[in-house]
């Protein structure tokens, strides 16, 4: 997290990547607890691996990284809850020392962020599909879209806040 | 799309994420302090006897009292605006003793008379404009400097950075207010950064849900 903070990417995507099966273990185990379909926890780790993305400065280098992770999961996981009728009460510490069986399922959302992406104004849809899609950095992203980094980043931030908000089905 | 696939796009975007959460909200807080301290210059001013204000009891347990609450209002805000939201609640006990030590004195030092008149004092309409009107700014950067935040409640958030505006702004109106006793303090000062406090909250749950 710490590289990742520092702007090296493989190391980010390396540590997105072996968090996931920690995050979508917590969010199964979250949604059964509450006795809702554990089909709606890939789009609760979507959410959170955004959220993660976009409030990552707010995560202290000196501090360990698990407590703030969880926080951000019972965050998004009362959050899901809520939106779709239940009381939205998570004890997350009762199955937060339970180790989550690895998971190698299609890990695919009930709703895509791609086609969810249509919707958002076109100047972040550009920007989001060159990214997620086509698979350039924010450089190549802004020279193929003749934008600065600088907006590329902004678009793609206010994208993000988008897409998260309509995962959460608020939209 | 692919949860794989979302964690390649969003290291795409990996390059220096900037400044920390904290960083960001101590330079908010000093530019809040600048724009309230530069506000209140131009507008009210000091009062034309802050020298000798400045050597009384009341004056600086005023001022004391409103700068620990100002710092205890952002020690909140910082843990506030992050997910585990874990308040130091005793950053609030050494305003609470300057306070009492106030209080103290006033009752030890006035007739009781004079406590109804002393806590009418003659400044309470402008100190209820005043610090509403000097924190307004400073609740816009704080709030700005947020949206980074992932506060657990966006509402307390929101009311902790109306709560650190309503103190720094009431800092500053210190420095004009004539009425230095602990009544007029505890009763108008509250009065206005309570408003601060509900204006932010409402601000908050709408700003910096996320």
């Amino acid at each position: 997290m710490r590289a990742g903070l520092a702007g090296d990417g493989a190391a980010y995507a390396r540590l997105l990547h072996e968090l996931t099966p920690f995050l979508r273990g917590l969010a199964r185990s979250g949604l059964s607890r509450a006795g809702r379909s554990v089909a709606e926890a890939e789009d609760i780790v979507q959410d959170v691996l955004i959220a993660i993305h976009t409030k990552r400065t707010s995560w202290i280098p000196s501090q360990p990284l698990v407590p703030w992770l969880r926080a951000i999961l019972k965050h998004k996981l009362i959050d899901a809850l809520r939106r779709r009728g239940s009381s939205g009460h998570v004890d997350i510490d009762e199955f937060a020392e339970a180790i989550p069986a690895p998971s190698n399922e299609p890990e695919i959302a009930t709703r895509d962020v791609v086609k969810l992406a249509d919707s958002l104004p076109a100047g972040q849809k550009a920007v989001i599909r060159s990214m997620f899609v086509d698979g350039n950095d924010t450089r190549e992203t802004a020279a193929a879209l003749s934008m600065s980094e600088g907006a590329v980043r902004v678009a793609l931030h206010r994208g993000l806040a988008g897409l998260a908000k309509m995962l959460r089905g608020s939209v | 799309m692919k949860t794989e696939d979302l964690i390649a796009g969003l290291a795409r975007d990996a390059k220096a994420a900037g400044p920390s959460l904290h960083g960001r909200l101590m330079i908010a807080a000093a530019a809040a302090a600048t724009v309230a301290f530069a506000l209140m210059m131009l507008s009210i001013g000091t009062r034309p006897d802050l020298a000798s204000a400045m050597g009384t009891v009341l004056f600086g347990q005023k001022l004391l009292l409103v700068a620990t609450l100002a710092v205890a209002a952002l020690a909140l805000l910082r843990a506030a605006a992050r997910p585990e939201a874990d308040l130091p609640k005793s950053v609030l006990v050494l305003p609470a003793l300057i306070f009492l030590f106030g209080v103290g004195h006033e009752v030890a030092t006035q007739p009781a008379a004079v406590f109804g008149a002393r806590l009418v004092g003659n400044n309470s309409a402008l100190c209820l404009v005043a610090i509403p009107l000097l924190a307004t700014a400073p609740l816009a950067i704080f709030l700005a400097a947020l949206r980074r935040g992932a506060p657990q409640s966006a509402m307390q958030a929101g009311a902790l950075a109306g709560f650190a505006a309503g103190t720094i702004a009431a800092f500053f109106y210190g420095l004009h207010c004539a009425d230095d006793s602990p009544f007029f303090v505890v009763t108008w000062y509250t009065i206005g950064v309570a408003l601060m406090s509900a204006a932010g909250a409402l601000l908050g749950r709408r700003m910096l849900a996320w």
